[in-house]
């Protein structure tokens, strides 16, 4: 925290200061026209926007929420908001608490030559992009892939997973949990490598199994890191990846797959219904902004963290 | 070193914990199975005869070694027009990235910084909010960049987190008795920043390479969306072709076609998958230090 001397700044502080200012010009120019300057295109929501008479020229939509209105009087809207919401919830729930468990039993890996090798190989799949990812369900969930290779060799019936709907959910979530375990574990390692051995020690002359440990010492020492990340998770809950929905979108599971951002997208560039996605697109960060403050709120009311 | 606690263990391990020792065993190699065995069955198969993939096997290794795949994807051209794409895009993108970012994140470090907490927050702020796909495409337009390189690496050029991590690594990283005792040698901000910053940053720049080459060499949907011409498209995007024309042609196509293209397209998929991932695989292992401090100079609160 800066005190309070340093809170009162004069002109010629300001003046003196100009070489860092210089060396923060270029993020500034990027902030100004990749961050701020489209939150300004945002008003295009409240109009009906036409391409040659630009943003401030375009007529003011009538009434002013016609495109809001618009997007809730559509049969999507209802079914994008509620698979926005339920594949993040799910995927917030099962993928949640899988790096702080993976992180707590790497842990107790006592060699530490395979456990930083363990812990190697958990990053890799992070750094695949979501198309080698897709690519890579499409090929082992294909009708003729490895799985169904091995459920038909039990003398099961195929399942074409990439095209039935109840199964775009389960292949989603799955993928993100394999793809981000061991990324989000790093900082859940790095807490426990973090906490004092006297509290092992203690805990041994006491008796305490393996188990005991863990959910006496390590699990409540790094909870205050574990709530920190549950509230960023939840404050992006409505902020759900378009790419990996939009490339594992086919036509047989939109009723699934169709989620606020890929709608935003087809209406938007695919339609160019520039004013009516934006509105789409707008709601969507709003509700998810409220909610993270919500969060935030709560989270500092019952326990002191917060990340403002 | 907890692993002193550790290490008097064995000797005296109860029955619970040699069980518990066992089952975490077993849980981390069933771990590491189902991490790694996708990935070296998507390489194993990219080496093996398509009609033995595609009969659903468990691979474990090349049965019959099969290299048309690559004799293949070696001669389709879009692959080397995507290759090509992608590392200047990657390349080119990184190196902007770092010159906004590295500068910036020490400006913000430094506690004398006049309206810094004001700066910070106007860049958190983005991580949470931002104008959506819609007003960045059109201030792409706008800005007359639209269907060129500067298209796909200036909307990405600053990612706020990226920002935070270089803020703290100078924070921790640049004891303030340093720039005071080069201030009284006359050293200007300038001089600081080149002379004495830059060769400590050897760390974060290390760091911010990684996760902004990264992030550009697996981008798929700003090139998408703000390029036009397909010989201007990146590995990703020429990937993503391959993967859908197929789930094109399940739809629409007679079943005989559909199997003949099926056959012919899959082991062109696995090489092409191999080659767009195998980059970045061979490469992190040994930056892995440096992105698990990185991760967590992020983690320091915002």
């Amino acid at each position: 925290m800066e005190s309070g001397k340093q809170r009162k700044w004069t002109l010629g502080k300001v003046l003196r200061s100009w070489q860092l200012y210089v060396l923060l010009l270029p993020a500034l120019v990027w902030l100004l026209l990749f961050a701020y300057y489209p939150m300004y295109g945002l008003l295009i929501a409240f109009k009906d926007f036409k391409g040659k008479m630009g943003i401030m020229g375009s007529p003011w939509a009538d009434p002013i929420f016609k495109h809001f209105e618009a997007f809730f009087s559509t049969s999507i809207a209802v079914n994008a908001i509620w698979n926005t919401v339920s594949i993040s919830l799910l995927t917030l729930v099962v993928g949640f608490p899988v790096p702080v468990v993976f992180a707590l039993l790497l842990n107790q890996i006592q060699n530490s030559r395979i456990r930083r090798s363990v812990q190697t190989i958990s990053y890799a799949p992070y750094f695949l992009s979501t198309v080698v990812i897709v690519s890579i369900i499409s090929m082992l969930f294909s009708a003729n892939g490895l799985v169904n290779g091995l459920i038909t060799a039990t003398g099961s019936k195929e399942i074409f997973f990439t095209s039935l709907p109840e199964w775009f959910r389960p292949l989603y979530i799955g993928s993100s949990v394999w793809q981000t375990m061991g990324f989000n574990a790093i900082i859940y390692i790095a807490a426990l490598v973090g906490i004092s051995p006297e509290y092992y020690e203690a805990a041994i002359v006491d008796g305490a199994t393996r188990f005991q440990r863990i959910m006496r010492i390590d699990l409540p020492l790094i909870m205050p890191t574990v709530i920190l990340m549950l509230i960023l998770n939840v404050g992006n809950i409505m902020n759900v990846g378009y790419e990996k929905a939009f490339l594992m979108q086919n036509s047989m599971n939109t009723t699934v797959s169709e989620l606020i951002s890929t709608y935003v997208y087809k209406v938007g560039l695919q339609q160019a219904q520039y004013s009516f996605a934006t509105a789409v697109g707008l709601f969507n960060s709003v509700v998810n902004f409220i909610l993270l403050l919500i969060v935030n709120l709560v989270s500092k009311r019952f326990s002191d963290i917060s990340i403002f | 070193m907890k692993s002193i606690a550790k290490k008097g263990g064995p000797a005296r391990q109860s029955a619970g914990d040699r069980t518990f020792t066992i089952v975490n065993c077993i849980i981390m190699t069933l771990v590491t199975l189902v991490i790694v065995y996708p990935l070296w069955y998507v390489l194993v198969a990219s080496l093996t005869d398509p009609v033995i993939v595609n009969s659903g096997k468990l691979l474990l290794y090349p049965e019959s070694f099969y290299t048309q795949g690559y004799a293949r994807a070696f001669a389709y051209a879009p692959l080397w027009t995507g290759y090509r794409n992608t590392l200047v895009y990657t390349v080119t993108g990184s190196a902007i990235a770092l010159i906004c970012t590295i500068p910036a994140g020490y400006a913000l470090s430094r506690m004398d910084l006049p309206g810094r907490r004001g700066i910070m927050f106007l860049f958190t702020f983005t991580m949470f909010f931002n104008g959506g796909i819609i007003p960045l495409y059109l201030v792409v337009q706008n800005l007359h960049i639209y269907d060129s390189i500067w298209a796909v690496v200036l909307p990405v050029a600053v990612s706020a987190y990226n920002l935070i991590v270089c803020r703290s690594f100078f924070e921790s990283g640049i004891p303030v008795e340093m720039l005071e005792a080069a201030k009284i040698d006359g050293c200007d901000d300038f001089t600081f920043f080149f002379r004495f910053v830059i060769p400590l940053s050897s760390t974060i720049i290390a760091v911010m390479c990684l996760f902004y080459a990264t992030s550009l060499w697996n981008m798929f949907f700003n090139p998408l969306m703000f390029l036009s011409g397909k010989e201007k498209m990146p590995l990703q995007v020429v990937l993503r072709d391959l993967v859908l024309t197929n789930q094109a042609t399940t739809i629409t196509s007679s079943a005989e076609e559909i199997a003949m293209r099926q056959k012919l397209a899959e082991q062109l998929k696995y090489c092409i998958v191999v080659l767009a991932a195998a980059p970045l695989l061979i490469v992190y292992p040994f930056l892995q230090k440096y992105f698990a401090q990185g991760v967590m100079l992020g983690a320091v609160k915002g």
